[in-house]
């Protein structure tokens, strides 16, 4: 229990150094990362608390991610501008306009449920088909919000989000979602769940109901999913279904895989190492395309150094930097060994 | 009558192709059982090979052969690079490690190469339209259809008759035991990859000759399409990912006749729920492949 407390208080207190600091340099440029760096850990968090506990790979997430962006977009765009942005919405609900903070909530709902309407029996496939189908599911998502053109504009961009999401609202809600994760992992559920990613068979052998496990632990994921989407859309207030697609399942399943997926302090850490190397690989393509010293732009840089990080960190720590032990527990170890010693 | 004929052509000539792709992902996947990823790029690498030949004035055939080559290449780089040193570990692993190495040489194309389309040369046949009992058709679709029973005959040919193939049918059917009876893992795992890139070079030539210009996300159509097949038709089974790659065409064409145009832009919706479905009621695909052993 204690060692729990300790990682919580550790991985919150990360959390808030970085927005002390940040607010102490109020530089708008890491305003803006650090923002973008609470959202990723609410999305990151969100998977590790499926992929960490179950074993299984998922690539819908960033699916329920969209749904909650959309949801709250629907909900929160002022109904003047509603007209031009989505014209043809449905009279129903074209004449709410709700606060973005009910409606962050009400995407994170959303994406929920819809997750708990459609996944219950894809729960019940392990390993490879189970993988496939997570993937047809992000397919299935991905078309519906390309060209459902009532609610989300088609492929064009949505515009017209009120901005909402500031730093001490994007931290808040990265804290809850570390405690919620730690919260979930030492609970029965979460305790059952990693038993049955260790050992399948033996876990269901003595009782447990392992579809039931994983589809509460995948309603909580999307459920943070849809939350970290509608922080994001009412971040960046306009957006496409492409911004919902491999790109970005790749850049958070990178974060969760480098830091070490079975831990909350790996996914934390993953995502804190792989947003601040993005970012300074970013600014480093945008210098060379400035200073024009090829003919074309540079693009694809931060990629390829992300995809050469992963595979290096799977080949030589397959469970990644943090990954069987929470910070908490490494940290209390070490005390005691003194103490001993 | 003439009807039929044109249909059938669609479906045969689509088909052909779907099937070549599936059987590119499931050679693979009946050995390792592991999914790969990157198999959509093999069809980008032999894309990019014809674009960066098409200058050097040789002729068509002989940069077709470089490119397929170029792919069979890079099937064996995504073993080096992705697969074995993480096969042993974790069916995550590897699933990932193949998700990053195709996301990596997609992004070496953009940055290397341009992320604007790029024109590849076709020879003159692949623009023309033949006419006959009726039917007027590309002629780059029997051509598909030809070089599909070629490819199926050569394939089956390997399998059954050679000691390639039969080496790795029975690394499908039981690994642990076909080593231990003195089949060398490595070199058949990485001859898996070899054919599977071959497929995928072919099915590149003829996947660009619909389309006539190579981009990098090329790969992900052709890549969610033999994932269709292969489910469809059995993730374990050579017949089965023929069957299932037909049977996708099949479908494709029926919906392509029959669906009201607003409901037509759903159409991947609707054949992905289908495989869900499937999923569901046959985990194993419509044809059941060996029973399987351990893998690695």
């Amino acid at each position: 229990m204690v060692k729990n407390l300790t990682t919580i208080a550790i991985l919150s207190g990360l959390i808030l150094v970085m927005v002390g600091v940040t607010n102490l340099l109020g530089v708008r440029l890491f305003d803006r990362i650090a923002i973008n760096l609470c959202i990723a850990l609410v999305l990151v968090l969100g998977l590790q608390v499926f992929m960490g506990n179950s074993g299984i790979l998922s690539f819908a997430h960033i699916g329920f991610m969209g749904i909650g962006a959309y949801t709250t977009a629907v909900l929160t765009i002022p109904i003047r501008m509603k007209g031009m942005s989505l014209p043809d919405l449905y009279p129903i609900v074209a004449g709410i306009e709700l606060s973005p903070y009910v409606a962050i909530l009400l995407g994170g709902l959303v994406a929920a449920a819809v997750a708990a309407a459609v996944s219950y029996p894809l729960m019940r496939l392990s390993d490879a088909a189970a993988v496939i189908t997570s993937f047809a599911l992000l397919v299935v998502l991905h078309t519906v919000m390309t060209h459902w053109s009532e609610v989300t504009n088609g492929p064009r961009t949505l515009f017209g989000l009120p901005r909402a999401t500031d730093l001490n609202l994007a931290a808040g809600a990265a804290i809850l979602a570390v405690v919620a994760a730690v919260a979930f992992k030492e609970s029965r559920t979460g305790l059952l769940l990693r038993s049955s990613r260790d050992d399948e068979v033996a876990a269901g052998a003595m009782g447990a109901h392992i579809p039931r496990l994983r589809w509460q632990a995948f309603i909580l994921s999307a459920l943070f999913a849809g939350i970290g989407g509608a922080l994001w859309g009412h971040f960046i207030t306009s957006f496409s279904p492409k911004a919902f697609f491999l790109k970005e399942t790749f850049v958070i399943l990178g974060m969760l895989v480098i830091g070490g997926a079975n831990t909350v302090t790996g996914a934390v850490f993953g995502a804190i190492i792989v947003t601040v190397t993005f970012e300074s690989l970013r600014a480093l393509e945008a210098g060379i395309n400035q200073a024009k010293i090829f003919s074309e732009q540079v693009v694809g840089l931060t990629e390829i150094v992300l995809a050469l990080a992963m595979i290096a960190v799977l080949v030589l720590r397959p469970g990644g930097l943090f990954a069987t032990h929470e910070i908490g527990a490494l940290i209390r170890r070490r005390v005691r060994k003194k103490k001993d010693g | 009558m003439s009807f039929f004929l044109q249909f059938m052509i669609d479906v045969l000539s689509l088909g052909g192709a779907y099937a070549l792709m599936a059987l590119g992902l499931v050679i693979v996947y009946g050995i390792l059982r592991l999914v790969n990823f990157a198999y959509g790029e093999l069809i980008m690498v032999a894309g990019y090979t014809m674009y960066l030949t098409s200058g050097s004035g040789l002729p068509w055939l002989v940069m077709a052969a470089v490119a397929v080559l170029m792919a069979m290449l890079a099937g064996i780089a995504t073993d080096y690079v992705a697969f074995r040193p993480v096969r042993a570990k974790s069916v995550t692993a590897v699933l990932i490690t193949s998700f990053a190495f195709s996301t990596l040489l997609q992004n070496a194309a953009l940055l290397f190469i341009s992320p604007r389309p790029r024109n590849v040369p076709l020879p003159e046949i692949f623009s023309e339209t033949v006419q006959f009992a009726g039917v007027i058709t590309p002629a780059r679709n029997l051509i598909t259809i030809a070089t599909a029973v070629v490819m199926l005959a050569l394939f089956s040919w390997l399998m059954r008759r050679t000691v390639l193939g039969i080496a790795m049918r029975a690394a499908a059917t039981n690994f642990t035991m076909a080593r231990m009876l003195g089949v060398p893992a490595n070199l058949v795992i990485s001859s898996a990859f070899a054919i599977s890139g071959l497929l995928a070079g072919v099915v590149s030539m003829l996947w660009i000759g619909r389309i006539g210009a190579v981009v990098p996300g090329i790969g992900l159509e052709p890549l969610l399409i033999a994932f269709i097949a292969t489910v469809i038709g059995g993730m374990r089974s050579l017949q089965g990912a023929v069957l299932g790659g037909f049977l996708l065409a099949f479908m494709d064409t029926t919906l392509n006749f029959t669906l009201p145009q607003d409901l037509l832009k759903f159409r991947d919706a609707f054949t992905f729920s289908l495989v869900i479905l499937i999923l569901l009621w046959r985990p194993q695909g419509l044809i059941k492949g060996p029973a399987s052993g351990q893998r690695t």
